[in-house]
Formats: structure tokens, C-alpha cells, sequence
């Protein structure tokens, strides 16, 4: 813990300034606001006037949704709480005088600057990358930029087989566009999921029509005169007629505006354990970070997602209007996701290829389109991470069990409390408790609820 | 498959065109012998005034109802000009007497033109819906709701809306001008009660129907989602069996028409004179429409929403919330989600209730003191309520305006039963819509999609339950989210409510939202 002096100006009315109104600066920004009624903030992003959802991107191109329905907050919030809005690209910090300039606003000062600038697409050098039809996707001027490539097309390729690499097959597939997917590892996700988990997305690709090409990566993409992509050649020697290649091979965090700066930065941002860069009342939250440590042992030195960056800004937040200033400790690791229509929860540690000592018990539905593991250290016992894929179970559940280190047989007799599917649905808890009876020589049960409970859709 | 939805389209809309002539054709003359069938005794008068329409065919329904409606009025305001207050007639001849007067293909056929205007539109449907998302997986199907001109307020939309609009203003001010659709189901409806078909028999069929047709749209739209399965099952059923066969069938057994899972104040005539009077003329099965309705208002209410929530009426039975629930459906993402509608919703739809309460109460004082005090404010009061929230609201708003402010304006701004099912939900009761830890990413997919305009996220996003005055229950924002955030649930009352939530996951600090 640090002594507020020694963290920051705590001046009165000091002005602090956040670039980037993602989710890192809009969460760190409204922490302040609670605990400081004096600080003046102001928030600065050149994509958009307002914070909206960038993970809801998908479902507007999709038509699910418009740009107001993914706005968080409705747009009185901010000037009813008093945040200054600036819609512009910083185009140069200088971080000595502290000032920032933009592409058309004037300049301005700040006593603290918090960089919350994301990330970008990865590129990786491709010959070719540079036609037209070929795009990664991450911002509104991504998805406008797809309108228009994707516009009247047949075919679309997606290269690079992660998250947004999937949700891009979703968003091509909603309107009819034949979408081949090429996916570098064995199966889907490889970095993240297990085998068997990675293969039943991949049963659920193909069988949404996608035509997916795994342990395949591109070698280049070609054009016709007029700069438009037209096909590309994988490494397995085929060629693809194609009119739209979207790149989502992973971001980097977006660190141009500070390269040959006082700031140090190698991938991200060099942060501390407090958010801290090398310079006084300079701080880095959200995917543009980079803990000069890892957090944690399990945790990595870049975390870019949604949560991680909620938690930095939470923290960042805190310690900027406190007495004392706290280290980030992230807790029970958890994400989520959809692949289609088979959504996907993880909390604690399942790694893609079981560790030394690491116990693992997999269970899937005969449909091939659910399924649930759980990690556990072999000698202790002590459970240590879930997926779930196609059925959804409690975070509050689980992040218990992980913190407390349950032991596994006690997790699977509670594990009833876990569900969290919806009312009416099939449980899955028997047929899960079962096999793992099964598998391990237990007799665990669940206790049956009575008739009155189950009328009143609750245990008393 | 493209083609036989085509194909189903095509003979919905052409059903549909059928549908809306019918009204236009036909012949219509009246005479001495009907008058005298149709008019009370104390109105012998009209057989006079009338006169002059006597043996004249009229070869349009318009100018039938014109001549009709100049008679008429010109002797009632003789009569008022005249100061004879106790002669003027109050009642409505012009349905009964043009219904009477009609004869032409529809009467000749009437089920013929059942087949083509009925049948045949509800065979086009179900050729269109039977094979949606035959080939897809289970899975929510929002994809281009946004680019739908009928289910983002283009050009489809307005027209649907205003052929609803118009429909509905017809009916409630102008019925007249149906009686030949009620002729093509007078066969159906003698079958069934012994009478000949009022416009709210009509009315009641096509109600019925667009609940079944739109249900079987509901199962292939939410294949996979027992709980939404379910509760369409469960909403089919209480419109064809309550709300429009056992009626039906009271009738035929000369008791007044009942609707037993219509609760006051929604059934805001359940205290008025002539229903309490037609229940307790109706020996034991009155008395118990009588006991079974109050029982229903002091127990019923309180007891099943206190286990359940309000979703045991709103989106399981309720006839209202069985139409806003299929037909409404492609449009419940239309409803308004900002703080400001809520501020408004609050408002009028707690302001209907103490209207609703205010008339019954004057109601039932009236009819215990003899109807001495107060007696004509509590008709204005009841004629009042009757035209603003019983026609105009819950009908011409209520359903015309699905497609343009979405399918619930009625329950989520007017329906005083809402209202009060809704106190009890927010203050005494076990059901929440419980937030998954820190899930939530913001998407917006659960508040958009809310039909009571919701802003679901707006508590999921910072960990916290939904517990709302105004939720229904009928499980799209859980359906609809991909994070799988949301669950109903009914579970103890501790912990229901958490004002001031924290996210969990993250060790650091605790920062209360
Ligand atoms: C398509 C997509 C789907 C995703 N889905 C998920 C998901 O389901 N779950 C999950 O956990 N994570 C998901 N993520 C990742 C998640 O969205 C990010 O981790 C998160 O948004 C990062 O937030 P941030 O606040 O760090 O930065 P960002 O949200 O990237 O915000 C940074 C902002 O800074 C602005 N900015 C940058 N430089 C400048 C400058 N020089 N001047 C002015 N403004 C500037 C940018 O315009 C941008 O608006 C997804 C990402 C994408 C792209
Ligand atoms: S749909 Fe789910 S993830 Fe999206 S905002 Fe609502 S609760 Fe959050």
C-alpha cells in the first residue's frame, strides 16, 4: 500500500484526463466520480462521442441491435455527472508540460492522464493486406468499413481462429455470405480451450454451414486490377476465390502516440502493480497495460478483455481518490463468450493442454453440444478451474469454490446450487454427477427437492 | 421451402384484401317488419321515422348506415330541442338494424367467404411459419430485425399499425360497418352459444386465432427454450378455453358471459350494476363468478405473486399479455427504454388504477345506498373510463401500436391489474431476475429486447438483481443474453434486493455500484 501523497495530485479541483472511453476509462472515470464530488474529468476517444459496448459490435451488423441500444448509459449521464466529453484523435502528448494536442480540438492540460487507448488489430505482414475487402474489425470505423466491403459479396474468408475470428463468421453467416474460416491449431481456439471443448465448436461451425479449415493459415491474398481483394492461397496450396478477407489474428495493444516518448513502453504500457508508468501521475489502465510483473501467477503480463479492463479502471479509480493506494489483485479468473449459439463460461484455471498434476474430469451431453469440465490439483484435490460450454452455472458458485479451494468431491455434492440454466430447462447436473460417480468410484447425491419446492420453483 | 412461404404469404394477403371488402359488398333494405323485430317496445316511434328508408335497396353498406344515422339523430334532436329528455333514445340501433337489413353474397354464403377470409389467411401463415428455422439450430434468431421494414418501422410497420388503428376504431365506434363479417361467423357462433355473432364475437375470433397462429410462430422462433415454450403452450390455452370457448358456452346455457381468469380492476365492469345483477341471477355458478372473482382480486393476486411474481398472470394467462406475447412479439424490441418513459410509465399507469378504484368504489357505494348519491357521476365516470381506458387505450393503443412503440404499451403504461400486480411484486415477493457475478458485457441485448423497456442492464452491468414493478417475467432477456446473465427465479426473499452491489472477481478493493 502507498501513502495518497506519494501516489498522485490530490489537488482540489485538479483536472484528470482519460484518453480512450472504453470500458477501462469509463469505469475508472465513474469511480472517481463517486468518491471525489471536485475533480474535474474529462474523457477523451476519437471513435465515438459516447461509451458504447464494443463487444456488442457483432449484433450491429447483424441487426439485432442499433448503435443506441449498446450505449451503456443513456446520454444525460454524463453531463449530470459532470464528465467533459472530447469526440477527437490525440495526435501528440507532451508529456512534460503535460498537455495534449488533437486533430481539430485545441490543446489542453492535465494533472493526471490516464491512458486507456485499447487495442488494434494485429497485422502480420501479408502480402496483399493492403486491398481493399481486406479488414480487421475492432471499432465503428471497422464495422462502417465492412458495410460497404461486404456489401452484395458471396464469399467471405475469416483468418485467425480466436474469438473475434468466430464472431465475424457469425456476422457474415446472419446475412447469407459463405464463409470459409481458417483456423491455424487442430481446433477451434487453440490457445485456450481444451481438445474436446474446441472440437464441439468445431462440430458446431460446420454444422452452422461454415466451411472450416483447421491447421491452415493464409500465405497471401490477391487482387484484380481494380485493388480489390479477389482470392488468397493457404499454406496447403489452395487457392480461395474470395471478396472479403477479415483479419482477426488477435490486437496489440494501441501505443503509437506515445512511441518515441519519456514513456516506457515495450508491448503496452509498462504499468506497476498500481497502475503506475515511470512517470509521476501518469497511469495505464486496460488493454493498452502491460504489468511490468504478472499480477499473478496465473494471470499474464496483457489482459484484454472486457473484465480485466472493468477491474483496472475499478482499482485506478479507487486508488486515485483514497488514502491509501492498493495493489491490483485480480481474483478467481473468469470469462465468457458465444460461439454461435453455444455460449461459453470459464472461471479459475483450465489450460488448453492438461498441467503436470493436474487432475481433469470432462463431461459431454450425447447431443455433442454441451459440455462441462472442471480442473483440479491431483494431489490436493483442491478444484481449480471450469468450463462450460451450452449450459451456464453461477459465478458466485464458483468463485467461492476456486477462492476456498473446495475439495472436487465436495464441489460435485453442491454443485446443484451451481446451476444456472433457465427455468424449465433439462438439468444437466444429474447426468454430470453421474459420470462423475462413474468415472471415480463415489456415490455422491444431490438432494431431491420435495414436491412444494419444486412447485414454488425454489428450495425453501 | 422459399416457395411455399411464398406461397402461404400470397394467400395471407389475399385472405387478408378479402378480409377488409367483405364490409364493401352486399345489398341492404330495411322494412316495417324488421324495425318492429329489432326496436324495444318503448321506442315504437322509430317505426315512423325509419319510414322513409322502408323498401329502398341500398347497394352499399356506407349509405345505408348514412341514411340510418340521419333519421335517427334528426329525431333525437327534435326530441332534445324539444326538451323531452325522457323520449331521446340511448341505445344503439344502428348494429342490430343494418346486421338485420343485409342480404347479399355474405348472407348467402357465409361459409364460403368463412373459408376465404378466415381459413385460407390462417393456412397462409402456418405455410409460412411451419418452416422457419427448419434448418438451423437452436438458437435466438434476431438476425436483421433491424433491417425489417415490418419490425423496424418502415413502411410494413406504419400500415400494419394503421390497418390495426383503423380495425379497432371500427369496432368500438362504428361496428356497423362489420355486420357482414359478423354474418360470416354467425355459423360458428350459434354452434356455440345459440347466438348470432355480436362484433365482439367476431372480435374474439380473430383474437383467439392470432394468439394460436402467432404460438405456433412463438415455438419455431424459440425451439430449444423449454420456458418460453411453455408459457406459449400455457397462454394458447387460457385464450381458447377462458377467454373464448367456456364464454361462449355460458351462453348457451343462459348465463351471462363470463371470463373466470379475468381479474378486476382489468375486468373494470365486474362491480357494475349489470354484472352483479347477471351474477347473482344466475344461481350457484353466478354466485361462485362472484365469489371465484373477489377471491381472485384479495387472495389470488397477492398469494401467487408472492411465489411467483407477476408473470403467473402477465405473461401466463392473461389474454392481453397472450396477444403482446405472439403477435406482439416481432415488435417487443420497439418499447422505450429511457429513464424518462419509466417516469411517465409510473404515472399513468398507477394514475389508471386510482381511477379504476375511484370508479368502483362510487360503484359499489351506489349500489348499496340505492342509488341515490352520486349516481349520475358514476355513470359519467363509468362512460368516461369505458371510452378513454377501455377502448381507446387498451385497445386502439394497446394492440394498434405494436408496431410503432412495441407490443405493450398497454400493460406497461395502462393496465391498472399491471399496476397492482406489480405493487406486490416490487414489495412482497420471492421472484427476481438474478445477475450472474460479473458477466455482464454491457451489451445491451437483454434491455433491447425487453417488451416493458426495461434497461435490464442497467442493473446487470453493475452485478446487481432486477427486481421491478413492471417486469412480466416472460424470460427474453435471459433467453437473448449471451453471456447467460440472467435467470428468473422465485428463491428467498434474503438477498433479493441488493441496492448497493459489488462485482465480484476482483480482490483489489470493494467499490459499491
Ligand atoms: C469485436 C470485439 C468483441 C469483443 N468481445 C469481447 C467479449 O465478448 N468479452 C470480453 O471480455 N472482451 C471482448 N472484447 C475485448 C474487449 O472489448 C476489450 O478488452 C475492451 O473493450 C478494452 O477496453 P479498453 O477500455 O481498454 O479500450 P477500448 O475499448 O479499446 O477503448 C479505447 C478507446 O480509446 C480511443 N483512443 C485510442 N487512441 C486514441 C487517441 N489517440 N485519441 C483519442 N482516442 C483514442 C479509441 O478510439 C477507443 O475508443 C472484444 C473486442 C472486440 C474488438
Ligand atoms: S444481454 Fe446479458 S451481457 Fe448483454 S447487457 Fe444484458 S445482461 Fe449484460
Amino acid at each position: 500500500m502507498i501513502e495518497a501523497a506519494n501516489y498522485c495530485n490530490h489537488s482540489r479541483d485538479r483536472h484528470i484526463v482519460i484518453i480512450g472511453n472504453g470500458i477501462s476509462g469509463i469505469t475508472c472515470a465513474r469511480t472517481i466520480r463517486k468518491r471525489d464530488h471536485h475533480a474535474k474529468i474529462t474523457i477523451i476517444s476519437g471513435e465515438s462521442q459516447h461509451f458504447y459496448s464494443r463487444t456488442a459490435l457483432m449484433y450491429l451488423y447483424m441487426g439485432h441491435m442499433r448503435y443506441e441500444n449498446v450505449k451503456p448509459y443513456e446520454d444525460f449521464f454524463w453531463e449530470k455527472n459532470r464528465f467533459s466529453l472530447i469526440h477527437d484523435w490525440v495526435t501528440k502528448v507532451d508529456l512534460a508540460e503535460k498537455k495534449l494536442f488533437f486533430k481539430q480540438s485545441t490543446d489542453i492540460t492535465y494533472d493526471i492522464l490516464i491512458i486507456a487507448t485499447g487495442s488494434i488489430p494485429k497485422k502480420f505482414g501479408w502480402k496483399g493486406e493492403e486491398l481493399s475487402g481486406v479488414q480487421g474489425f475492432y471499432g465503428l470505423q471497422d464495422l462502417n468499413e465492412m458495410e460497404v466491403n461486404t456489401k452484395d459479396i458471396k464469399h467471405a474468408t475469416v483468418v485467425g481462429g480466436g474469438l473475434i475470428g468466430i464472431e465475424l463468421c457469425e456476422m457474415l453467416h446472419s446475412r447469407d455470405i459463405s464463409v470459409t474460416f481458417l483456423v491455424k491449431d487442430k481446433h477451434f481456439w487453440g490457445s485456450v480451450l481444451p481438445e474436446e471443448e474446441g472440437s464441439l465448436v468445431d462440430r458446431h461451425i460446420r454444422e452452422h454451414g461454415v466451411d472450416l479449415r483447421l491447421s491452415t493459415t493464409m500465405e497471401a491474398m490477391e487482387g484484380e486490377g481494380n485493388g480489390k481483394v479477389s482470392r488468397i492461397k493457404t499454406d496447403k496450396g489452395e487457392t480461395i476465390n474470395t471478396q472479403f478477407v477479415g483479419l482477426a489474428i488477435g490486437v496489440t495493444p494501441n501505443v503509437a502516440l506515445f512511441q518515441n516518448t519519456s514513456l516506457e513502453i515495450e508491448t503496452g504500457v509498462l504499468v506497476d502493480p498500481y497502475f503506475r508508468t515511470n512517470i509521476p501521475n501518469v497511469f495505464a489502465i486496460g488493454d493498452c497495460a502491460e504489468f511490468r510483473e504478472k499480477p499473478d501467477e496465473n494471470r499474464k503480463n496483457i489482459e484484454q478483455v472486457w473484465y480485466t479492463g472493468r477491474m483496472h479502471g475499478e482499482t485506478l479509480g479507487y486508488n486515485l481518490t483514497s488514502d491509501k493506494a492498493h495493489t491490483y489483485q485480480p481474483g478467481v479468473w473468469f470469462n465468457s463468450a458465444k460461439f454461435f449459439d453455444i455460449e461459453y463460461q470459464t472461471y479459475g484455471k483450465v489450460p488448453a493442454t492438461l498441467e503436470e498434476k493436474m487432475g481433469s474430469f470432462y463431461w459431454e451431453h450425447p447431443n455433442g453440444k454441451i459440455g462441462f469440465r472442471i480442473t483440479f490439483d491431483a494431489k490436493t484435490q483442491a478444484i481449480l478451474g471450469v468450463n462450460a460450454l451450452g449450459l451456464r452455472v453461477s459465478h458466485e458458485f464458483f468463485d467461492c469454490a476456486i477462492n476456498n479451494q473446495w475439495k472436487i468431491n465436495k464441489v460435485m455434492a453442491r454443485l446443484n446450487e451451481a446451476d444456472f440454466d433457465p427455468e424449465f430447462f433439462d438439468s444437466h447436473i444429474t447426468s454430470i454427477l453421474q459420470a462423475y460417480n462413474h468415472r471415480f468410484g463415489t456415490q455422491i447425491t444431490h438432494k431431491k427437492l420435495s414436491f412444494w419446492s419444486r412447485l414454488t420453483g425454489t428450495s425453501l | 421451402m422459399k416457395i411455399i412461404q411464398y406461397l402461404g404469404l400470397a394467400l395471407f394477403v389475399g385472405g387478408l384484401l378479402l378480409f377488409s371488402l367483405i364490409p364493401f359488398i352486399g345489398q341492404f333494405t330495411l322494412d316495417a317488419e324488421i324495425t318492429d323485430k329489432k326496436i324495444k317496445e318503448e321506442h315504437q316511434e322509430l317505426l315512423e321515422v325509419l319510414k322513409p328508408m322502408y323498401g329502398n335497396t341500398y347497394s352499399h353498406q356506407i349509405a345505408f348506415v348514412n341514411d340510418f344515422n340521419n333519421y335517427f339523430d334528426a329525431y333525437n334532436d327534435r326530441l332534445k330541442e324539444e326538451e323531452k329528455w325522457d323520449e331521446v333514445i340511448y341505445e344503439d340501433y344502428a348494429f342490430s338494424i343494418t346486421k338485420a337489413s343485409a342480404h347479399g353474397p355474405v348472407q348467402q354464403h357465409p361459409w364460403l367467404f368463412f373459408a376465404g377470409a378466415l381459413l385460407l389467411p390462417i393456412i397462409g401463415a402456418l405455410m409460412y411459419i411451419f418452416p422457419l428455422h427448419r434448418d438451423e439450430p437452436d438458437g435466438i434468431k434476431n438476425n436483421g430485425t433491424y433491417f425489417s421494414s415490418m419490425k423496424n418501422r418502415g413502411w410494413l410497420g406504419i400500415l400494419t399499425g394503421t390497418y390495426l388503428i383503423g380495425f379497432y376504431i371500427i369496432l368500438y365506434w362504428n361496428a356497423e360497418y362489420l355486420t357482414n363479417l359478423t354474418d360470416m361467423v354467425d355459423g360458428l357462433s350459434m354452434f356455440l352459444s345459440g347466438e348470432p355473432a355480436s362484433q365482439w364475437f367476431l372480435y374474439g375470433c380473430l383474437y383467439t386465432l392470432a394468439i394460436l397462429v402467432m404460438g405456433i410462430r412463438m415455438f419455431r422462433r424459440y425451439k430449444g427454450n423449454p420456458y418460453q415454450i411453455i408459457r406459449t403452450y400455457s397462454v394458447m390455452f387460457f385464450q381458447l378455453a377462458f377467454a373464448f370457448l367456456i364464454p361462449e358456452i355460458l351462453v348457451l346455457l343462459n348465463m351471462p358471459w363470463h371470463d373466470f381468469k379475468n381479474i378486476w380492476p382489468l375486468d373494470y365492469d365486474f362491480f357494475f350494476e349489470y354484472r352483479i345483477e347477471g351474477m347473482l341471477g344466475s344461481g350457484a355458478l353466478g354466485m361462485f363468478m362472484l365469489v371465484w372473482g373477489i377471491i381472485l382480486i384479495i387472495l389470488g393476486v397477492p398469494i401467487f405473486t408472492y411465489f411467483y411474481g407477476k408473470r403467473w398472470y402477465c405473461s401466463w394467462i392473461c389474454g392481453c399479455g397472450g396477444l403482446a406475447e405472439t403477435l406482439g412479439d416481432p415488435y417487443r424490441h420497439l418499447s422505450d427504454k429511457s429513464l424518462k418513459a419509466w417516469k411517465i410509465e409510473r404515472y399513468m399507469v398507477h394514475g389508471v388504477l386510482v381511477f379504476a378504484v375511484v370508479m368502483t368504489g362510487f360503484t359499489i357505494w351506489n349500489y348499496f345506498s340505492g342509488f341515490g348519491l352520486l349516481g349520475d357521476a358514476t355513470g359519467m365516470l363509468h362512460q368516461w373510463y369505458g371510452f378513454l381506458i377501455g377502448a381507446a387505450f387498451a385497445g386502439v393503443i394497446g394492440t394498434g401500436f405494436y408496431p410503432f412503440m412495441g407490443n405493450r404499451v398497454w400493460c406497461r403504461f395502462g393496465c391498472p391489474l399491471a399496476a397492482y400486480l406489480g405493487i406486490v411484486q416490487r414489495f412482497k415477493s420471492r421472484f427476481r431476475i438474478t445477475t450472474n457475478g460479473g458477466q455482464c458485457i454491457s451489451c445491451g441485448n437483454c434491455s433491447t429486447y425487453c417488451e416493458m423497456g426495461i434497461d435490464v442492464k442497467w442493473y446487470a452491468q453493475r452485478g446487481q438483481n432486477i427486481v421491478r414493478a413492471s417486469c412480466v417475467g416472460c424470460g427474453i432477456c435471459s433467453a437473448v443474453c449471451p453471456r447467460g446473465v440472467l435467470k428468473l427465479e422465485n428463491k428467498s426473499e434474503k438477498g433479493r434486493i441488493n441496492e448497493h452491489p459489488i462485482i465480484i472477481g476482483n480482490d483489489s478493493i470493494k467499490v459499491e455500484n
